[in-house]
């Protein structure tokens, strides 16, 4: 087995063993390359079908290109999907006209999942980070339990071994399932040349820039680069030494943004 | 780490896909673990740009020395105490292939981390300081991995520089732990001379050292060998689950040793239902033919029977131990101790089964391998035991060392995992000429037979019936050996006077007429409770011969083992003793047609079993008493449980 397929035949375990052990279970999407290749590697897991609803938290900043893939590839799919907005923060004025990164992205997106999950009920969440992209989500489990507030207890983790996962809960809590943790960037790349999955335009290059990574458009800057293909793109990750998330600027905001907004929630 | 995956340096390889090689680094913690990966990132150039700068300026706005450890030590906690909290897992590459270094942390109480990180790695640096020596943390971290199962090994004596590149130093300390590792059947590699902090053999010679003749670090990393395939070993197929989301049933599963293809015969145990692979139904892969080792797969059977989650698949020959009784090394994680007696719900494979500790054999403390004699009362956290099991119903499985997968298991405690054990000793079960033994296991559909019910407790039902004067000791002994038969995980339960008159014979008095309808009444719930897998233990005067010898005649016609015990104690003895202060009652007059008084006793002619009470210690009855009931209860008769069962 090539190390593509290795990781490939992890994270399909994963999804079942979530899918067997939460009876109340959504996938957050955010049309980025790694959630697409996430509902890839869901109708491999379950026989063609992704038998549990996608969740769009709609911050209202998103790229119109985004939304657009977004609505081709639900009916390309057939995805059971919800889009949930923080109404009452943007009724309040919340945005990034006004206020800084760190709040809206609180605001818009961990409220927003708060309250779709108050809503929904769901005792798992099967999310896409990785944990090469952020030093703090290096520190993941597979299966990575949050208590009620949805905070992270990093410090405190529960062992995870030989296959098997925290699946037990108590009322309140629920678990985040993370099948994507061993991939790395170029992973992913080399995972959708492999099985031709279909991606936002706007990951390759126009004009000289292109996203490597895709956030709300106040905050999301594209990197220089020529890479207009897939191919293209994983020849620049072979030589590049910058790092993925560069172009987004709430993780350069405050000395360890991304480890407040994971113990907060975020994903 | 941002962008350590080492995304920058892939250029180096020709191909991307290769194999990756995990590998921990553990040890005492301060022996420089983070430093040393530091250093291997530095050195391989698998950081991204202006990582390094970042931290520099961090640790100059902070007035701190530049440390290679904060490549690692993110957190910002971390950085204010030193310590690493976590395994993380980053990727770093040689000329040779992609690695993925998980560092374990050092810390005592973060165990669970470093077995996290641990369990998964194919290879291991095991660190030590050259200035503190061996100390209770490399001890235990290497007994750990032998458990774990990691045997290519290297150990890097780190901090050189500090002990003056020292040679005599290096050799007396690779001595000392070469000795304790062969206790563990654990043997390095190599033992390196390094300093990580200034460079010495983390990627070629040392001028400081030019003693030293073998590999550096990295050298020495790059001639381990990659996971072997495990696809020629025997099948195993763990199933996950069973899906219909469509007009197919998919059984949907990991195969994790072996190889499945269509048209093979399998057997899922331990139902030991046998079926044909119709078809694999891989989603992007149609008419796949076959899934080997490591693969998660799905597919369909000829033959519709049932399979659910939990089940494991072989092929014929070549199966899987079933049983319900079987001997693990364990570790154990949690701050609640380990308990003898106790039941923690297992998890191997995708079984889960309530399994209990019938006897911890022995304990190990895993930091200076001290075996504590004779048996133990519990495991506490960081400890290592050897364990016996029995689970409540058959579970497959197999020796670790004959299939590492279906031979390691975790037990919950509470919500978590507790801890984790390898299994060893099992007997595989001889086979008959089609693969699977052909022992009639009674499984019948639909209906539930003795045998499936033994098969689910563990154990038969049985009557033990205690006749004898009032104060002869019955109720005592009854009580004591419900609660010994329970703490083996035997379903008992004690009938007497009390429960019985309150309710069911409350209409009766003490008439000869009365006490035999009474006997008669026991009896007849006595069978019905042993029918249901129950161990009842019945406590009654029970006065006449003829009535105990119905009971025994009704519990022989339903095939329930029967045990007559005469709890015998002379009648002075038992008026002397008076317990409830009947015979002054009795004596009296306030009570008419008393046992022994004014009302006869006939003894038993054969007892199973005979307790002169007033010669005998309670314990000494008690044991008797026991033995007879676990020889009553042994499920004998249509399974062989390997290892021995009870």
């Amino acid at each position: 087995m090539s190390h593509l397929d290795k990781l490939e035949a992890q994270s399909i375990f994963i999804f079942r063993e979530a899918y067997h052990a939460f009876r109340k279970i959504a996938m957050p999407w955010s049309m980025g390359k790694d959630s697409n290749v996430l509902i890839w590697l869901a109708k491999k897991a379950f026989g063609g079908h992704i038998p549990f609803p996608l969740l769009h938290v709609d911050t209202t900043y998103e790229f119109p290109e985004m939304i657009a893939f977004r609505d081709w590839a639900a009916k390309e799919y057939g995805l059971d999907l919800i889009v949930k907005i923080n109404e009452e923060a943007r009724a309040r004025g919340v945005g990034y006209e006004t206020h800084d990164p760190i709040t809206v992205t609180h605001e818009l997106k961990t409220v927003a999942l708060q309250q779709a999950m108050a809503e929904h009920q769901w005792d798992g969440l099967i999310t896409g980070i990785r944990r090469d992209e952020d030093s703090t989500r290096a520190k993941e489990r597979y299966f990575s339990p949050r208590n009620a507030d949805f905070e992270w207890d990093y410090k405190d983790q529960p062992p995870e071994f030989w296959n098997q996962f925290t699946t037990r809960i108590q009322p309140g809590e629920h678990v985040r399932i993370q099948p994507l943790l061993d991939w790395a960037e170029i992973d992913i790349w080399r995972y959708i040349e492999r099985e031709s999955i279909p991606v936002p335009r706007m990951y390759f290059s126009r004009e000289g820039k292109r996203y490597r990574s895709l956030g709300c458009w106040p905050i999301t800057h594209p990197v220089p680069s020529h890479a207009a293909t897939v191919a293209e793109i994983i020849e620049e990750l072979r030589t590049t030494k910058t790092s993925e998330r560069a172009g987004r600027a709430q993780d350069h905001h405050e000395r360890n943004a991304m480890q407040k907004l994971r113990a907060k929630g975020f994903m | 780490m941002s962008g350590a995956n080492g995304n920058g340096a892939s250029g180096l390889l020709a191909d991307v896909d290769a194999q990756r090689l995990k590998i921990v680094i553990v040890g005492h913690v301060d022996h420089g673990k983070s430093t040393l990966i530091g250093r291997l990132f530095f050195d391989t150039h698998s950081l991204p740009d202006g990582k390094v700068e970042a931290i520099r300026k961090a640790c100059e706005a902070e007035g701190m020395d530049f440390e290679y450890a904060f490549l690692l030590d993110a957190l910002l906690e971390e950085q204010e105490q030193n310590i690493t909290i976590d395994t993380t897992q980053i990727q770093f590459r040689t000329q040779r292939r992609p690695y993925v270094i998980i560092d374990a942390p050092g810390h005592k109480e973060f165990l669970k981390n470093m077995i996290t990180g641990a369990a998964s790695a194919d290879a291991a640096i095991l660190l030590i300081d050259a200035k503190e020596g061996v100390q209770e943390q490399s001890r235990r971290h290497g007994f750990l991995l032998s458990l774990l199962g990691v045997r290519q090994v290297i150990v890097a004596v780190n901090k050189m520089d500090l002990v003056g590149f020292s040679q005599e130093r290096f050799e007396a300390l690779e001595r000392e732990y070469r000795e304790f590792l062969g206790k563990l059947d654990v043997v390095p590699a190599h033992f390196i001379p390094v300093s990580a902090k200034h460079g010495h053999h983390i990627t070629g010679p040392s001028a400081e050292m030019p003693w030293y003749r073998g590999p550096a670090v990295l050298q020495a990393l790059d001639a381990f060998a990659l996971p072997a395939s495990r696809a020629d070993q025997p099948l195993r197929v763990t199933v996950q689950d069973v899906y219909r989301f469509d007009a197919r049933r998919i059984i949907a599963g990991r195969v994790e040793s072996g190889s499945l293809s269509v048209g093979d015969e399998v057997v899922f145990w331990p139902d030991r239902k046998r079926s044909r692979v119709k078809s694999l139904e891989l989603w992007g892969s149609p008419g796949a033919e076959r899934s080997v080792a490591g693969q998660s797969t799905a597919f369909t059977l000829e033959e519709q029977i049932f399979v659910e989650r939990g089940q494991i698949a072989s092929h014929p020959q070549e199966g899987p131990i079933e049983g319900q009784t079987f001997s693990a090394r364990l570790f154990w994680l949690h701050e609640a101790p380990l308990r003898a007696g106790a039941s923690y719900p297992l998890r191997l494979g995708t079984q889960e089964a309530e399994a209990r500790i019938v006897r911890i054999e022995r304990v190990v403390d895993s930091g200076t391998l001290e075996v504590s004699p004779g048996e133990a009362a519990q495991v506490r956290k960081n400890e290592v035991a050897e364990v016996t099991f029995r689970t409540r119903r058959p579970i497959a499985f197999d020796n670790v060392d004959r299939i590492t997968e279906t031979g390691r298991f975790v037990l919950l405690q509470g919500d978590r995992i507790g801890g984790g054990g390898i299994i060893h000793g099992g007997e595989y079960a001889a086979l008959d000429r089609d693969g699977v033994r052909a022992d009639n296991l009674g499984w019948t559909e639909g209906e539930v037979t003795p045998e499936a019910r033994r098969l689910h407790f563990g154990h038969r039902g049985a009557v033990l019936w205690l006749t004898g004067l009032s104060g002869s000791g019955k109720s005592t002994l009854a009580s004591r050996l419900e609660r010994a038969l329970f703490r083996e995980g035997i379903g008992a339960f004690v009938l007497d006077g009390d429960n019985l008159r309150h309710g069911l014979a409350s209409d009766l008095g003490f008439s000869e007429e009365d006490r035999a309808e009474n006997i008669r009444r026991a009896g007849e719930v006595a069978k019905l409770m042993a029918e249901a897998g129950l161990v009842v233990v019945v406590s009654l005067i029970s006065p006449f011969r003829t009535e105990r010898q119905k009971v025994r005649h009704l519990c022989h016609e339903a095939g329930i083992p029967f045990a007559e015990v005469y709890v015998n104690a002379p009648l002075e003895a038992c008026e002397a003793r008076d317990p409830k202060g009947l015979y002054k009652k009795a004596r009296a007059g306030q009570i008419p047609n008393f046992t022994g008084i004014d009302s006869p006793y006939e003894p038993p002619a054969e007892p199973e079993l005979e307790l002169k009470t007033a010669e005998l210690s309670p314990e000494d009855a008690l044991r008797a008493l026991l033995d007879k009931a676990r020889a009553l209860t042994r499920a004998e008769g249509g399974l062989v449980l390997p290892g021995g069962g009870i």
